[in-house]
């Protein structure tokens, strides 16, 4: 039989917060597990009352819902974080905004709404703004048109076990290109599937069909997640939460 | 470039580099921005200095002794210190093809703008990485071919007790206590400048050589007798002292850094916080050269140790406290400490450990107090010598017995994993003392099932070869060769697997002998030394302390062809047995160990007779105390940690 530690169990989660976060400037180059170290440090910084699994080595209850890929910034990360004492959200949100490095925004911090069902349901899709220094619009604009007009795009991914090669083409929904003081922008709607379509697989798929080849490494940022509707909008995961009533009355202990 | 043009802007790099980053492995490395990182302005500032770890970032981040001097510097109004780490082969390919610098990753400014350059030695492996460093930087490895406008190279750290390979390269080293060093380099550095740099780099440079505990090889001539000895070291000013004097920090609690330790996002070797708890050790074991140049013991107080985990836990949110020293289970107040601070931080899930045990400090009622707070890590006891024997030549007596008892206790206790540590290639070994390894984990795991109740206890032998280091009484011996250590741990390995149903419980880590063979010519080597080490560089060595990039052939190839003009070779460094009188090529610095003192403690090592400790029985005359004018400085205070008001 497996051993238990003496004492009673950890105290129970009272209160589930989510959390959009963004990270920026320099620290798009933060991989997940950098980022969860990061954010579980600042979690204890920030004296947020979480709650935590019982056993021998007790881990803080956080789960995160997905994650945008090690080089990619990211104005729209989410995480949901079990408390053992009821907080007032905003002021999660501030305290940890404070604790974390300045390229780490913490955006967002609602409770979860009783009954509005699991967060990661919420979201199927990434909007990416992708920057593409030293390419011009002209170029962008027909690769996107020539990517768009194909039904299939074969490129190799790197996997676990070595290239794989993938279809890029259905998991955009949509795509465009754009123009910013000189540099070529490509706006997407992509839907998260598995194996995932990256930004740097949508590249890879341009290359393929029209031979856009970037002179320097493009800069992708995700601006948003959510569910994708029939009209193409993607949805604000946390709208459910916001609009339903706290579970339950109680006063929100400080942080 | 001409120096009369070069200006040192200290401007980023960051927007060159940015695009290499997102083709290199774990980027998040180069982009500095970790917790308590520190950003000053360039200008305002008269003194800059770059710090080295020569190693990855994920092994030179955690570092304590860089991480110290980075805030008594940055502490300092006119002073400013950024950090920079050896970078990836793949990262270092980019930069060369891009013509990016070596960069600092508070800053990301260019390592050539700084005025100086400290690297921290903890291993002589990383030499090859201050070269290719040095290169990537844009300043001329050797020290001859550096102008004024280029930074001074500063080696620290305790290989800097012998940096005579390295003398070629770094034009000083720091013996000793860095805290208080480095704020008086700092002076004289800034001092010259303010004066118009007069008299170049050779005066900047003979002002450094009479601060106390730096050393200058360029102004030490070194010449060599027929059998390929040194036959004297001379001055060649008579401004700078003819032996050169490490340095010592005194009462650690003026001195409570670093107080706001450094968080990366990125992964590193120590998921932890550390605060040392004292510095120095007097046990006395003759391999060790740690606890022979870092003399005397200075103990940190109950109430100090409190308030820098305190303050350091606010400051990082880590979840575990190591209390760092050579042999942490001496200290004065070691159960008070642990009791008291596992008290304190019951409900936070702050764990504590000791990164070093001792098999005759451990107690049971310590042990539970350090995993208190839930955490139950595996422990480690360093034997160090198979057998009474020749644990006596070493001076780290511990009987079989109560060896035994003590693993055997931990065990009965709850704990499941136990790591040995062991040497092998000891002076006088045999195959036999290191045979009597494989009987002591037997004996450890039988006793362990039986006072344990369990079969799935565990035990895991880890053994490394034995490198004789400068200011030791082992500096004379004759280093074990490659194949003696190889064969050696064959037949533990034989012996170990013997018998399945005891050997299954035991897990034998080992690395083979070459890497120390190399380690040794390094550790042990003079300057000619220096050869070797630019020609392994120039033939695409670095990382040496990483087996995948360690060639060992490499090195024996390049020692064989730079060494023959002197009639010298890699066995005359490594397994040549030095005579009493012979001038090592450390002697004219001084770690305040007295020569005779660690000869007479050579010859009872070879006679198997062990030495007290000088913290608890009468002092045994190693000279230390005397020659630096220190003190043993230990408690008990008597004082207890006061509970933190609940706020």
């Amino acid at each position: 039989m497996a051993r238990q530690p003496d004492g009673p169990p950890p105290p129970p989660t009272v209160q589930k917060l989510r959390i959009r976060y963004a990270k920026r400037g320099r620290l798009r180059f933060a991989s997940h597990r950098d980022l969860a170290r990061a954010l579980e440090r600042a979690l204890r910084r920030a004296q947020v009352p979480m709650a935590f699994s019982a056993g021998f080595s007790p881990h803080p209850k956080i789960s995160y819902i997905g994650a945008a890929p090690t080089g990619s910034a990211s104005e729209a990360e989410y995480l949901e974080i079990g408390v053992a004492i009821r907080c007032d959200p905003e002021a999660v949100r501030a305290a940890l905004d404070a604790a974390l490095p300045e390229d780490i925004a913490v955006l967002d911090c609602v409770e979860a709404g009783q009954g509005t069902g699991s967060l990661a349901d919420r979201i199927d899709t990434s909007v990416w703004r992708v920057e593409l220094p030293g390419v011009a619009l002209a170029e962008l604009q027909p690769a996107v048109e020539k990517f768009l007009a194909s039904d299939v795009v074969t490129v190799a991914k790197r996997t676990k076990n070595g290239l794989k090669d993938i279809d890029a083409r259905p998991a955009v929904a949509s795509a465009s290109a754009a123009v910013e003081a000189g540099c070529a922008i490509l706006h997407m709607v992509v839907r998260q599937v598995t194996p995932a379509v990256r930004p740097d697989d949508v590249l890879a798929a341009l290359a393929a069909v029209a031979d856009l080849r970037p002179p320097s490494p493009p800069r992708a940022v995700r601006e948003a997640q959510g569910r994708l509707d029939d009209t193409g909008t993607v949805a604000d995961p946390l709208g459910p939460d916001r609009e339903a009533r706290p579970s339950v009355q109680e006063e929100h202990a400080t942080v | 470039m001409t120096a009369e043009l070069r200006t040192a802007t200290g401007e980023s790099l960051y927007p060159r580099l940015e695009p290499l980053l997102a083709q290199v492995q774990k980027p998040i490395q180069y982009v500095g921005g970790e917790l308590n990182a520190q950003a000053k302005p360039w200008e305002s500032t008269d003194v800059h200095w770059a710090l080295m770890y020569p190693d990855a970032y994920e092994v030179g981040l955690p570092n304590q002794g860089l991480m110290i001097l980075y805030e008594v510097l940055n502490e300092r109004p006119d002073a400013l210190a950024e950090r920079t780490y050896a970078v990836w082969p793949d990262l270092a390919g980019l930069m060369r093809e891009h013509g990016v610098p070596q960069f600092t990753v508070d800053g990301h400014r260019s390592v050539r703008d700084f005025d100086l350059l400290g690297v921290s030695f903890a291993t002589e492996l990383g030499y090859t990485n201050l070269l290719e460093a040095l290169d990537l930087a844009g300043v001329p490895i050797h020290v001859g071919d550096r102008d004024e406008t280029h930074p001074v190279v500063v080696a620290g750290g305790h290989a800097a007790f012998n940096p005579e390979p390295v003398a070629d390269f770094v034009d000083c080293a720091v013996l000793g206590d860095g805290e208080q060093a480095v704020g008086d380099i700092t002076d004289v550095v800034k001092a010259w400048k303010a004066q118009g740099r007069p008299g170049g780099r050779e005066e900047l440079l003979a002002r450094l050589a009479r601060v106390d505990g730096v050393y200058v090889p360029r102004f030490y001539a070194v010449s060599y007798g027929a059998d390929g000895t040194i036959s004297a070291v001379t001055r060649t000013r008579d401004d700078v002292p003819a032996k050169v004097g490490k340095r010592t920090v005194m009462d650690l609690d003026e001195w409570p850094y670093p107080k706001t330790p450094l968080v990366p996002l990125a992964e590193s070797v120590h998921e932890r916080m550390s605060v040392e708890i004292f510095r120095g050790c007097t046990r006395g074991c003759r391999f060790c050269q740690a606890g022979m140049i870092t003399r005397p013991v200075r103990e940190r107080t109950i109430t100090g140790i409190g308030s820098m985990v305190e303050q350091g836990l606010k400051a990082t949110g880590y979840e575990e406290v190591g209390l760092l020293s050579l042999s942490s289970a001496d200290h004065s107040e070691i159960g008070q400490v642990a009791k008291e601070l596992a008290d304190r931080y019951e409900d936070s899930k702050v764990g504590l450990s000791l990164p070093s045990t001792r098999v005759d400090a451990f107690n049971v009622t310590l042990a539970n107090e350090l995993s208190r707070n839930g955490r139950r890590s595996g422990l480690t006891f360093a034997p160090e010598g198979g057998s009474e024997r020749i644990r006596r030549v070493i001076n780290k007596t511990v009987s079989k017995e109560d060896l035994v008892r003590t693993v055997t206790t931990a065990y009965a206790n709850g704990w499941t994993q136990v790591k040995l540590y062991f040497m092998c290639g000891l002076p006088t070994e045999t195959d036999e003392d290191v045979l009597e390894i494989a009987e002591l984990a037997v004996e450890v795991i039988r006793a362990g099932r039986e006072a344990s109740g369990r079969k799935d206890i565990r035990c895991t032998v880890s053994i490394g070869g034995f490198v004789p280091k400068p200011h030791t009484p082992f500096q004379w011996a004759s280093q074990a060769s490659a194949e003696t250590i190889d064969s050696r741990l064959k037949l533990l390995r034989q012996a170990i697997n013997s018998d399945r149903r005891i050997g299954r419980s035991i897990g034998l880590r080992y690395h083979d002998g070459k890497p120390g063979v190399i380690e040794g010519l390094l550790s042990r080597g003079d300057r000619r030394v220096g050869r070797v080490i630019e020609r392994v560089w120039r033939e695409g060595g670095k990382f040496d302390g990483w087996s995948e990039h360690f060639s060992f052939d490499r090195w024996v190839a390049a020692a064989a062809e730079e060494l023959a003009a002197f009639g010298v070779d890699l066995d005359w460094y490594t397994t040549r047995e030095r005579t009493q009188h012979e001038i090592l090529p450390w002697d004219h610095l001084d770690s305040g160990l007295d020569k005779e003192w660690l000869w007479d403690d050579w010859q009872e090592a070879l006679s198997e007779e062990e030495v007290a400790d000088c913290r608890w029985t009468p002092c045994y005359d190693c000279g230390v105390c005397p020659t630096m004018g220190t003190e043993i400085q230990i408690g008990p205070t008597g004082r207890s940690l006061l509970p933190l008001t609940v706020v």
